[in-house]
């Protein structure tokens, strides 16, 4: 019925502090359960960018970052770089 | 006999563990099973305190363990439910009086004499946490919908787990379902999708607790329980493998927009 509708519309607002919660503990938890110490986490970032600086001019104001997340029982590595263009000797 | 011997563990302090073991061991004892709650959290004994227990306290399971007693004199049998004793943990000496060796044995040997083994767990990892532990066959851990106490909770789903104890099930104390249903607080499906873990029981925040703690009487005792006290009774038909449905929270209409509207339109 429409007023169903219009309550949920109107009480599960997205950007209640329960989803930010959530995301927040995902990232955490993805992190904890690896077990990875944060240093490692920084020297595989500056490992990634080595490899695709050879190949990309990439923007240097952009955040590049490095996460873990995990969904349902498996851990992905999300790494998230701003490139500009690719290099003029790879094209 | 062979009991079942259950650890009720959480990460963080202060989640209600202790009143769920209160609880559960009653309402299980009240639905004439035999029930021992062992209060394994050394140096901070509470466990006689929420059963209302505290003045028939003469040995502990320290004197057990060191033969100056036997088991039998150890127990407190609770009054009201004579289904229910009482393990008391010990006050005085440090927290590693007793080695996971001399748990194991002891369970076993209270595996023997009652349906149930309940072990109120420390909160944490530390060596307390390893001795509690061991000798368990499954585990309930306790949580609430909050950011700490539901990291906490995954770090010990994560040590059960490599401790080798069985499968553990999640109690979700002191929700809200208000808040969650404006997404202000976390909602049992986004726990459950974050600890991926199964269900036990919902409990739901009941400021009754706060007096029948107050007085010793654990909320399920109570004639007509509250809606926490109710929950608790159905996490104890689910631990007997009753197939017992979440309880529905009834938010009341409130008053704003929408149910304003809502009234005006459906004359409700």
């Amino acid at each position: 019925m429409v007023f169903d509708l219009l309550e949920r519309l109107f009480n599960r607002n997205k950007t209640g502090s329960a989803t930010v919660a959530k995301d927040r503990l995902k990232m955490v938890l993805a992190v904890d359960r690896t077990e990875i110490a944060p240093q490692t986490i920084e020297q595989i970032r500056k490992e990634i960018l080595d490899v695709i600086v050879r190949y990309f001019e990439i923007d240097e104001n952009e955040k590049f970052d490095v996460t873990l997340e995990r969904e349902r029982g498996s851990t992905a590595i999300i790494a998230n770089v701003p490139i500009r263009r690719i290099r003029p000797e790879h094209i | 006999m062979s009991g079942k011997v259950i650890v009720i563990t959480s990460g963080k302090g202060g989640v209600g563990k202790t009143t769920s073991s209160a609880n559960l061991g009653m309402a299980l004892a009240s639905r004439g099973k035999s029930v021992v709650l062992i209060d394994a959290d050394f140096g901070l004994r509470n466990l006689d305190l929420l059963l209302g227990l505290e003045n028939r306290v003469v040995y502990t399971i320290l004197e057990v363990l060191d033969g100056e007693c036997r088991l039998e004199q150890a127990l407190v049998r609770d009054k009201r439910q004579p289904g229910l004793a009482l393990l008391p943990a010990v006050q005085r000496r440090d927290k590693s009086a007793v080695t996971p060796e001399q748990m194991q044995e002891l369970t076993g040997r209270l595996a023997e004499m009652f349906n149930y083994v309940l072990i109120d767990c420390p909160a944490g990892i530390e060596q307390g946490f390893r001795n509690a532990i061991s000798g368990a066959h499954t585990a309930i851990v306790v949580t609430t919908p909050e950011v700490s106490a539901v990291r906490d909770a995954d770090r010990v789903i994560g040590l059960l787990g490599a401790a080798g104890v069985g499968e553990p099930r999640l109690v979700i104390n002191r929700y809200r379902p208000q808040l969650a249903q404006t997404n202000d607080l976390m909602s049992v499906d986004d726990v459950l999708e974050i600890l991926a873990v199964k269900l036990l029981g919902v409990v739901p925040e009941d400021e009754q607790v706060i007096t029948t703690t107050n007085r010793g009487e654990p909320i399920v005792l109570a004639a007509s329980p509250p809606p926490a006290g109710q929950a608790f009774i159905n996490i104890a038909r689910r631990l007997e493998g009753e197939d017992v449905p979440l309880m529905e929270f009834k938010l009341p209409a409130g008053n704003g927009f929408i149910a304003r509207l809502r009234a005006l339109f459906t004359g409700r």
